[in-house]
C-alpha cells in the first residue's frame, strides 16, 4: 500500500474519510452533553427566552381591532379623516354587522378597553352600543348611521373614527410612542399633552436613581471589600457573614425596617430631635421620597457590590503595594496607581450587577419611594396588574431591556467585558 | 571585604528583636553590621527569621526592640517609601497593568523626574539587564527569567544605595537560577551597590556573597565569608546546613594543643580540632566533610573501621555510603582517579582523616 501518492482526504483505517469518522465518534459525546444540559436549556427557554419574546411581541401586537371589526376596518380604508366628517353609511353598516358578531362573542368590551387607552370614553361607547345593536335586524333596520349617532353622538366624532382607523393595523408602534410620552396624532407622531407626560420623566429618574445607588454602593462597598480581603481568613469569614446577613432576611422585613428608622416619627428623627439637631416641628422627611429609595436600595444591593469586589481584591497580592512603596510611592500613590487599576474588574462587575438590578427594581421603591421615588418598573407593574394595558407595559419593559443592552455594549466598548470578574 | 563595625557599618542592626504575638521572639537580639558595597546573604531554613529581618530593614515590619541604622541614621520611624531602598520580591511583584517601561518608570515618576530623563534612565536600566527591546511588553508576556531581570532593573533604576532581595530566584528553574546568580553578582560588582540577599539555598549564598549570615531560630549562628563558613563552621548547625557533612558522636578524652581526642564509645579513638567543645568528659559532635575522608589507610591516629553500604557512580567521583561508628549515613567521596580503590558493597575497610579537617563541635 502506498498512501503517499494519494491526494484525496485522509482516510481512517476502515476506508471512510477521517473527518467523517471523527464526527461520528464525537457525535455521541455531543449528544450526551446535550442531554445533560437539556433540563436547564428547556427551563431557560420556557422561563426566560419565551417570556422575553412574548413581551417583545406584545409591545407591537394589535390584532384586536382587525379581528373584532373585520368588515368595518375594510370599509374604513377609503375614509379620510381630513374630510372632517364621520364616515358614510357603508362603514356604519359594516360596524353594525361586526358588532353583532362581537356582542355574541362578548369581545366588544375588550376592544372598547383597548381603544380606551388611546382615547378615553371609547370603552363606554362600545359597551352602550353593544347592548342596543344586539337587538337590531341587519336586513331591515338600515340605515344605521343615524341610529348609531342616536345611541351616542360620539359616533359622529371624527376623532373616534380616526383612532379606530389608526389602530386597525395588525401591528402598531403606538405602545412605544406611548412609552416615550408621544401619541399618534392626525399628522403622525406627536408629543402628548404636557400634563399627561410621565414616562420620559420616570425613565430619567430611574436612570438617575440607579446611577446614584450604584455610586453609593461602590463608595460604601469598596473599603469593606478592601478590609475583607486584607484581614486574616478567619476574621474575614466572620465579617463576610455580616455582609451576607441581609441576604438571609426577607426583603420586605428589611424595607419595613427602613420605614421604622426613617419615618418622621421614626428612630432617626427621634434621636436627632432629642439631641437637638432638629426641631420637633421640623422633622426631616427621609422616607416616601427619593432619599428613602436611595438609602433602602443601597442597603439591599450592597452585597452585590461587595462580593465581586472582594473576589477580585483577594487575588491582588499585598506585595504589589509593598513593591510600590519600596519604589518610593506614598500610600495614596501606591493605592491609586497600583492597587486601584487592578481592582477595576471588580468595580466593573459590581457596578453592572447593581445597576442592572436597581434599574428594574420594584418592591423597595413601591414601599419607601412615595411618589417622587418610584421607578419605571412600578409603572410597568401598574400597567400589568391594574390598568391591564399589557401592550404599554411590554413596550416599557422592552425599552428597559434595550437600555440595559445599550449600557452593556457601552461598557464593553469602554472598559471591556473581559475586564469583568465575578469570582 | 573588611568586616564592618558598628561605627562604619552602612546598615546596622543594633540589638534588634522582633515578636509578632508578644510571646515568641522571631528575631532574638540581632547585631549585624553591613559595610557599604557589600553583598551580604541571610541564609537559613524557613522560619529562621531572615525574611523578618529583611522586612524590618525595608520598613514593612517594625522592630519590637532595638535600632536599625542606615548610613548612620536610625530608620525605625521612617516609612518605607522614604527609605530609598530598592527591593526585589520573591514573585517579582511587577505591576501587571503597566508595561515593562511603565514599571521601570514608576519609581522615577514618583520622584518627580522629567519625562526625557525618565526615558533615558529606563533605557539604561533595561540595557543593563539586556532587556532593551522589551519595554513595550506587559509582564505577563515575559518568561520567568525575563520578569526576574525586569524586577531587578526596577529595583535599581532609581539608583538606590541599598538593594534588598527576598529569595528572588526561587521561582526559576535550576539552570536559569545559576545563570541569574552570576548575572546579579556581576551587576553588584559593576554598580558597587550594597545588597542584602535572603535565601534558603546554600549554593546560591556561597556563589554570590561577600559574607553570609546563617540564621537559625532567630539568631545568627555564624557570620563569615563563604570559604570560612564551609571550611570552618562554628557549630553543628552551620556544619550541617552548609554543604554535605558527616557527623560522629563521642566523648572528649583529652584536649592538647587545640586537638581533642575523642572516644567513640567503644574504645576507638579519633582526633579533631577542638573548635566548640566543652572540657574533658563532655559530649561532642565531630564534623568532617565527605571529600576530606580517606579510605583504606590501615594505620594512623584516625583510622576507624567502616562497612560499605552503598556505592553510587557519579562519573567524576563515586559516592560511598558507609556505616562508621554506628552512623550509617557516613558518606565518602572517592575520586574516580587512576588507580583508585575499588570497593564492594558489604566489604569492611577503614576510613581516616587529618585531625585538622575534623572539627569537634557542640
Amino acid at each position: 500500500m502506498s498512501d503517499t501518492t494519494q491526494t484525496g482526504p485522509v482516510l481512517a483505517a476502515d476506508g471512510t474519510p477521517l473527518k467523517r469518522s471523527l464526527q461520528r465518534a464525537l457525535r455521541r459525546e455531543k449528544l450526551r452533553a446535550l442531554l445533560l444540559i437539556a433540563p436547564l436549556l428547556i427551563f431557560v427557554l420556557v422561563t426566560f427566552i419565551a417570556p422575553i419574546a412574548d413581551m417583545l411581541f406584545r409591545s407591537v401586537e394589535n390584532d384586536i381591532v382587525a379581528d373584532t371589526l373585520p368588515k368595518t376596518v375594510v370599509a374604513l380604508k377609503s375614509w379620510d379623516f381630513h374630510s372632517g366628517e364621520a364616515p358614510g353609511e357603508a362603514v356604519f353598516a359594516a360596524l353594525a354587522a361586526d358588532l353583532q358578531v362581537a356582542v355574541e362573542a362578548k369581545t366588544h368590551t375588550r376592544l372598547g378597553s383597548r381603544l380606551n387607552y388611546e382615547k378615553t370614553g371609547i370603552s363606554s361607547l362600545f359597551r352602550k352600543s353593544g347592548r342596543k345593536v344586539k337587538k337590531w335586524d341587519l336586513a331591515s333596520d338600515a340605515p344605521f348611521r343615524e341610529k348609531f349617532i342616536k345611541i351616542d353622538k360620539d359616533w359622529g366624532d371624527v376623532d373616534v373614527w380616526r383612532v379606530i382607523q389608526t389602530y386597525s393595523g395588525k401591528y402598531t408602534n403606538g405602545y412605544f410612542l406611548n412609552a416615550i410620552d408621544m401619541e399618534k396624532g392626525p399628522n403622525g407622531p406627536q408629543w402628548r399633552d404636557e400634563s399627561q407626560q410621565i414616562y420620559l420623566m420616570l425613565l430619567k429618574r430611574t436612570m438617575f436613581l440607579s446611577i446614584t445607588i450604584t455610586l453609593s454602593c461602590l463608595l460604601l462597598g469598596y473599603p469593606v471589600a478592601w478590609l475583607l480581603s486584607n484581614i486574616p481568613m478567619r476574621t474575614s469569614n466572620l465579617l463576610m457573614i455580616l455582609v451576607l446577613l441581609p441576604f438571609w432576611t426577607s426583603l420586605l422585613v428589611r424595607t419595613s425596617a427602613w420605614k421604622v428608622l426613617l419615618q418622621q416619627q421614626g428612630v432617626i428623627n427621634d434621636v436627632l430631635v432629642w439631641v437637638g439637631l432638629v426641631a420637633d416641628d421640623n422633622r426631616l422627611v427621609m422616607i416616601n421620597n427619593q432619599f428613602g429609595t436611595i438609602i433602602a436600595m443601597t442597603h439591599i444591593l450592597l452585597p452585590f457590590m461587595i462580593l465581586p469586589l472582594f473576589s477580585v481584591m483577594r487575588t491582588i497580592p499585598p506585595t504589589y503595594l509593598r513593591a510600590a512603596k519600596s519604589l518610593g510611592a506614598t500610600n495614596w500613590t501606591a493605592f491609586w496607581r497600583v492597587y486601584f487599576p487592578q481592582s477595576i474588574p471588580g468595580i466593573g462587575a459590581g457596578s453592572i450587577l447593581v445597576f442592572i438590578l436597581s434599574i428594574g427594581y420594584y418592591i423597595t421603591p413601591e414601599l419607601v419611594g412615595g411618589t417622587t421615588g418610584v421607578f419605571i418598573s412600578n409603572r410597568i407593574a401598574y400597567h400589568i396588574s391594574s390598568s391591564l394595558n399589557w401592550g404599554l407595559g411590554a413596550a416599557l419593559g422592552s425599552i428597559l431591556l434595550l437600555l440595559v443592552l445599550v449600557l452593556y455594549w457601552l461598557y464593553d466598548r469602554i472598559v471591556g467585558i473581559d475586564n469583568v470578574k465575578l469570582g | 571585604m573588611p568586616t564592618a563595625t558598628k561605627e562604619d557599618g552602612f546598615v546596622v542592626f543594633d540589638h534588634v528583636q522582633k515578636s509578632y504575638d508578644g510571646e515568641i521572639l522571631v528575631v532574638k537580639d540581632l547585631n549585624l553590621f553591613i559595610g557599604q558595597g557589600e553583598f551580604l546573604t541571610m541564609l537559613g531554613p524557613s522560619g529562621s527569621g531572615k525574611t523578618t529581618c529583611l522586612m524590618m530593614l525595608a520598613g514593612f515590619e517594625t522592630a519590637t526592640h532595638g535600632d536599625i541604622l542606615l548610613g548612620g541614621k536610625p530608620i525605625n520611624n521612617i516609612p518605607p517609601h522614604k527609605r530609598g531602598i530598592g527591593m526585589v520580591f520573591q514573585n517579582y511583584a511587577l505591576f501587571p497593568h503597566m508595561t515593562v517601561a511603565e514599571n521601570l518608570s514608576f519609581p522615577l515618576e514618583v520622584r518627580g523626574q522629567g519625562k526625557s530623563e525618565r526615558e533615558a534612565n529606563v533605557m539604561k536600566a533595561l540595557d543593563m539587564v539586556q532587556m532593551g527591546e522589551f519595554g513595550g511588553r506587559r509582564p505577563a508576556q515575559l518568561s520567568g527569567g525575563q520578569q526576574q531581570r525586569i524586577a531587578l532593573a526596577r529595583a535599581l533604576v532609581f539608583e538606590p544605595e541599598l538593594v534588598l532581595m527576598d529569595e528572588p530566584l526561587g521561582a526559576l528553574d535550576k539552570q536559569l537560577r545559576e545563570h541569574m546568580q552570576y548575572e546579579i553578582k556581576h551587576i553588584h560588582e559593576r554598580l558597587g551597590v550594597t545588597v542584602v540577599y535572603v535565601t534558603h539555598d546554600q549554593s546560591e549564598a556561597l556563589t554570590m556573597s561577600d559574607r553570609i549570615a546563617v540564621f537559625d531560630d532567630g539568631i545568627i549562628q555564624q557570620l563569615a565569608t563563604p570559604d570560612d563558613l564551609y571550611e570552618r563552621p562554628d557549630n553543628a548547625f552551620v556544619a550541617q546546613f552548609i554543604g554535605e557533612n558527616n557527623t560522629l558522636n563521642g566523648t572528649v578524652k583529652a584536649i592538647k594543643d587545640g586537638i581533642a581526642t575523642v572516644d567513640f564509645g567503644d574504645g576507638t579513638l579519633g582526633e579533631a580540632l577542638a573548635v566548640n567543645c566543652a572540657g574533658v568528659g563532655s559530649e561532642t559532635t565531630l564534623s568532617i566533610r565527605p571529600e576530606r575522608v580517606d579510605i583504606g589507610k590501615e594505620s594512623g591516629p584516625n583510622a576507624v573501621p567502616a562497612k560499605v553500604l552503598e556505592l553510587i557512580y557519579l562519573g567524576d567521583h563515586i559516592r560511598c555510603r558507609m556505616n562508621v561508628m554506628g552512623n550509617d549515613q557516613f558518606v565518602v567521596k572517592v575520586p574516580n582517579a587512576a588507580g583508585h580503590k575499588h570497593l564492594v558493597v558489604g566489604e569492611t575497610t577503614k576510613v581516616s582523616w587529618n585531625s585538622e579537617d575534623c572539627r569537634a563541635l557542640d
